[in-house]
């Protein structure tokens, strides 16, 4: 066997069930090391497809390899080893070893040629991604883990809808790019956009991801909705609606972000308005757009897990989540800040950020297409993005007002990780052609001209200054704000309880009568069948019983007789 | 009393730091707004190429979500408790 005939995400999800029975001190060596070997071997593959086996009369392509596939598939092994080295501390080996099947499945998925073999590993993606919210082990986890999975059957369901009938129509399983103009692509791309956390299903995303653990979150920022924008990206690229609905997003988002207290929420709703950049460049559709989009994905996974990572770090330190609790942690958290920070910064865009290399192509190739009102929302919202996660999470986290908590910074593997990815989004920033030359198509994007930076600085630095005039209207308060979740998380369960309660009553009050009636007719019936000799007593004369034996031998002689 | 508290505080959140870390910022955002004149503007729509866009338009645009998430946070906002007895 050829080494570029085993489907590369094999590697994680095999090692996903040896890690459990590696000793402490090998596991952490097999965690780091198995990210590497799936690096190496996706640089190892050349273009083309491999790994094809035949299904009845289809063939399942398990690797397709392109610039493209290749892309993901290196920010995600990236992402993988960052997170294992972050999650060293982790004591749940059950979330470690979902963490590498739910990562192996999305390299699985960005490798994959074919609609079924897409499926199979987008459906080991929601699997994966349930246990490690339940993973966390408390009351919540568990409760929105059933919330989570149930969305994310229901887009599966949604896929696969779209792929039979998408097959019974072109009697092809090929995944390449399609319109949204048939029964089947339309449930196809409806499916896709479920795990891209797009309206109206997306508060899947802020009501699971808080819950999951320190490590867990970071995990589970990186895959899900990336590789939702990777098959966005394959399958659906210049479809317009999705800029009405990738815009909606972003403002979403920040609004949402902007109302939050919950530190991690305040970054899974940015998830959102980071998402909606990239549906938004799909929409657009020409190659800078999509080359955007693709850089974006990459820079964004970096960035939001590190994001997610000094997040994580407070809450493993303090045990506490809320903004309203936490503040003034620079003190003694003082490399969990300032990775914190470089992650806001990067999730800005700000210059010599990764964020601020990929961010702008989007934003570019809208106005390239005189896109006028999307470039101009696409603007509004990059000063946004500063508002609701570049000023607002570090600074009700790390600065505000003093807490008075004085933690430490996290272990040494939790700092190192940190570093690693606050290294790599100032590195992105400073060297972009590294990431330009893995983009699917040739780059002549030039992000540092003196107009870009100094326009960009003054959108976003008065931004800031618009946060700390508003402040008083920012103080947190201990709320939550209501979501689409609200519909199956209060109406429907509320409606269907009054609706099984009318139901019950009337089910009992026709139970009541049917009874009352039966022991009527019984009452009456009773004493005339209690006579002797009535058809229903409960005592035979002995007349009465000799007549019957008699009847019954009597025809039994007659059918002998005629038989 | 009240000199000795200050001293004991971290040194970057001082008073006297956050005024000045306020005039710095002020400076600096100034300095922005003038940097248009020398700047060679590439406006895509027109409006973008004038004196000052993207300083008012940050400023403008983010006083404006900060609004709409208020108003919306009227009707949306509820107590963090109250999914408690799911």
């Amino acid at each position: 066997m050829m080494m570029s005939d085993f489907p590369v995400g094999f590697v994680l999800i095999i090692g996903a069930f040896i890690l459990p029975f590696l000793t402490q001190k090998f596991r952490p060596i097999a965690a780091l090391g198995l990210p590497l070997l799936t690096l190496y071997l996706i640089w190892s593959v050349p273009n083309g497809q491999f790994s094809v086996l035949p299904l009845f009369d289809y063939q399942l392509v398990f690797v397709n390899s392109d610039s493209l596939s290749r892309l993901f598939a290196t920010v995600f092994s990236i992402m993988m080893f960052g997170g294992s080295l972050y999650a060293i501390k982790q004591k749940s080996v059950l979330e470690l070893s979902a963490a590498f099947v739910y990562a192996g499945s999305a390299i699985g998925a960005v490798y994959a040629g074919d609609l079924i073999s897409l499926f199979i590993f987008w459906e080991m993606m929601t699997v994966a991604s349930t246990l490690i919210v339940l993973s966390a082990r408390s009351e919540q986890s568990l409760q929105t883990s059933v919330r989570y999975f149930l969305v994310h059957v229901f887009g599966g369901i949604l896929f696969l809808v779209g792929i039979l009938a998408h097959i019974s129509d072109t009697g092809s399983t090929t995944f390449s790019a399609m319109e949204p103009n048939t029964f089947g692509t339309i449930f196809i791309l409806a499916g896709f956009l479920v795990n891209a956390a797009a309206p109206p299903l997306s508060a899947w995303l802020s009501d699971a991801y808080p819950e999951a653990s320190f490590s867990g979150a970071v995990f589970l920022s990186a895959f899900t909705t990336k590789t939702a924008v990777y098959v966005l990206l394959r399958g659906f690229p210049g479809t317009e609606i999705l800029i009405f609905i990738g815009v909606f997003m972003i403002f979403y988002g920040i609004i949402y972000a902007l109302l939050e207290n919950d530190m991690r929420r305040i970054l899974v709703y940015s998830i959102v308005n980071q998402v909606g950049f990239m549906v938004t460049g799909i929409g657009i559709g020409t190659e800078m757009a999509l080359n955007g989009v693709a850089a974006h994905a990459f820079t964004h996974i970096i960035y939001k897990a590190l994001l997610l990572m000094s997040a994580g770090s407070v809450l493993y330190m303090t045990g506490k989540r809320k903004c309203t609790d936490l503040g003034g942690l620079f003190q003694s958290m003082p490399i969990t800040a300032m990775c914190g920070i470089i992650g806001a910064l990067a999730i800005s865009s700000f210059p010599l950020t990764s964020g601020f290399i990929s961010k702008s192509m989007i934003s570019q190739s809208a106005a390239d297409e005189s896109l006028t009102i999307v470039w101009f929302f696409l603007m509004a919202a990059s000063a946004g993005v500063f508002l609701h996660a570049g000023i607002k999470f570090p600074w009700f986290v790390f600065f505000q007002k003093d807490s008075g908590l004085r933690p430490p910074d996290p272990p040494w593997s939790m700092r190192l990780a940190m570093l690693l990815f606050a290294g790599i989004c100032i590195g992105l920033g400073i060297w972009p052609e590294y990431l330009y030359v893995m983009l699917p198509y040739e780059v002549t994007y030039v992000p540092y001209t003196v107009t870009h930076v100094v326009n960009m600085l003054q959108l976003l630095l008065f931004s800031g200054f618009a946060f700390f005039l508003m402040l008083p209207l920012m103080k947190r308060t201990l709320t939550i704000t209501l979501d689409a979740d609200w519909l199956y998380r209060r109406v429907i369960p509320k409606v269907l309880t009054r609706v099984f309660a009318v139901i019950w009553r009337i089910d009992g009050q026709v139970r009541e009568q049917i009874k009352q009636g039966l022991s009527n007719s019984i009452g009456y019936l009773s004493p005339r069948s209690n006579l002797l000799g009535g058809i229903l007593s409960k005592q035979f004369p002995l007349g009465n019983m000799v007549m019957w034996v008699a009847l019954i031998l009597a025809i039994y002689l007659m059918l002998s007789i005629f038989s | 009393m009240l000199n000795d508290n200050e001293h004991d505080k971290h040194w970057l959140v001082r008073k006297k730091t956050i005024l000045l870390l306020w005039r710095g910022g002020i400076a600096i955002l100034l300095m922005l707004v003038l940097a248009d004149f020398f700047i060679h503007a590439h406006p895509y729509f027109g409006i973008d190429g004038t004196f000052g866009f993207y300083s008012w338009y940050g400023l403008v645009t983010c006083i404006a979500m900060v609004l709409f998430a208020k108003a919306l946070g009227i009707f949306l906002k509820r107590k963090d408790t109250y999914y408690d007895d799911e």
